[in-house]
């Protein structure tokens, strides 16, 4: 059983259980949605006294804190228990873009060579770790939702908003992709 | 407690994405790259199945465990802020390879120098919440 849980889990397994993942959220009265926790944070610290965008009760968010908690519990127990017998199965065609910019394939969840300590220090490290945070951190509050808030709630929800934003995530992910890699790998 | 239950949503949540390698900045990569169907199968088929899942509890009117009604509050219809702010977090996305919940699961997972792209996230959502009434709606 545990060996079978191991193999990596197909897309018709993962997507519906993260639509039940939704449904017990709504059951419980909430509403997917991850990004939020990030200004909750900034609420945590003390962000009020700065700007009225933080002054809420972070209590009513208290869930999604917990959430959160759970979801890196979560990451921890698979990393232990369950992990992977193999490397990803990483389509040939995407191994040999990524080595035609000059990054090796390591059969890890997050290539080594770019999310490192030492690489922090780099110029390429601070364009994917600290550009690439701030840009996930301001454009998902500036979008009022991220993939949870809007790809999944709000376009299983039909909402028009939603599906504009999901549009710009793709707008925003192909632009790097395919322009700005090319340029910070060259 | 009653937010345990939050607790372990999120811990199946956590699984649920690192096992289907969800948040694999490989994975997103080969996505953008329309070279593998598995990240629009796992998206989709959530959206779809979510989709159903509200209508019926639409039509039977369900009620959540509070007693109330179950239903989503519509995001607001600031079209120009869905569209730009998206782009935004899009730039974002493929650089890490990660949005908010695989932040999470990737040091979850003991990858750490996600803390500071975490961090840097916190930072950003920071800076729009100081600026956010000069910007575009």
């Amino acid at each position: 059983m545990i060996e079978f849980i191991k193999q990596p889990w197909p897309w018709y397994v993962a997507g519906p259980m993260i639509a039940l993942v939704l449904f017990l959220l709504l059951h419980a009265g909430k509403r997917f949605g991850i990004s939020s926790s990030l200004e909750t944070v900034c609420t945590l610290g003390g962000a009020g006294k700065l700007s009225d965008y933080f002054k809420v009760d972070w209590r009513n968010r208290s869930w999604l804190i917990l959430f959160v908690v759970g979801s890196i519990i979560g990451g921890f127990l698979t990393s232990q228990f369950l992990q992977n017998p193999e490397p990803i199965d990483l389509s040939a065609a995407t191994i040999a873009d990524l080595q035609s910019l000059g990054l090796g394939y390591d059969g890890n969840y997050v290539p080594e060579q770019i999310f490192s300590w030492q690489n922090l220090f780099s110029l390429q490290g601070l364009i994917f770790m600290v550009l690439g945070g701030f840009l996930i951190g301001f454009g998902t509050r500036y979008a009022g939702g991220c993939t949870s808030g809007h790809a999944i709630s709000g376009l299983s929800d039909l909402q028009l908003p939603s599906l504009v934003a999901t549009i710009g995530f793709f707008i925003g992910g192909l632009i790097t992709t395919h322009l700005l890699l090319p340029i910070i790998f060259s | 407690m009653k937010g345990f239950r939050f607790i372990w949503i999120g811990i199946i949540f956590g699984i649920i994405l690192t096992k289907s390698e969800v948040i694999s900045w490989y994975r997103i990569q080969e996505m953008f790259r329309f070279q593998d169907f598995h990240m629009y199968g796992v998206i989709g088929s959530a959206v779809i199945l979510g989709a159903v899942i509200i209508r019926i509890i639409k039509a039977r009117q369900v009620k959540s465990i509070l007693g109330e009604p179950i239903g989503i509050d519509p995001k607001p219809k600031n079209y120009t802020s869905a569209l730009v702010g998206g782009s935004i977090f899009g730039l974002g996305w493929a650089l890490t390879g990660a949005c908010p919940g695989p932040i999470y699961i990737l040091i979850g997972n003991g990858f750490l120098p996600y803390l500071v792209v975490l961090f840097f996230a916190v930072i950003g959502a920071f800076t729009y919440g100081l600026i956010r009434s000069r910007l575009p709606h």
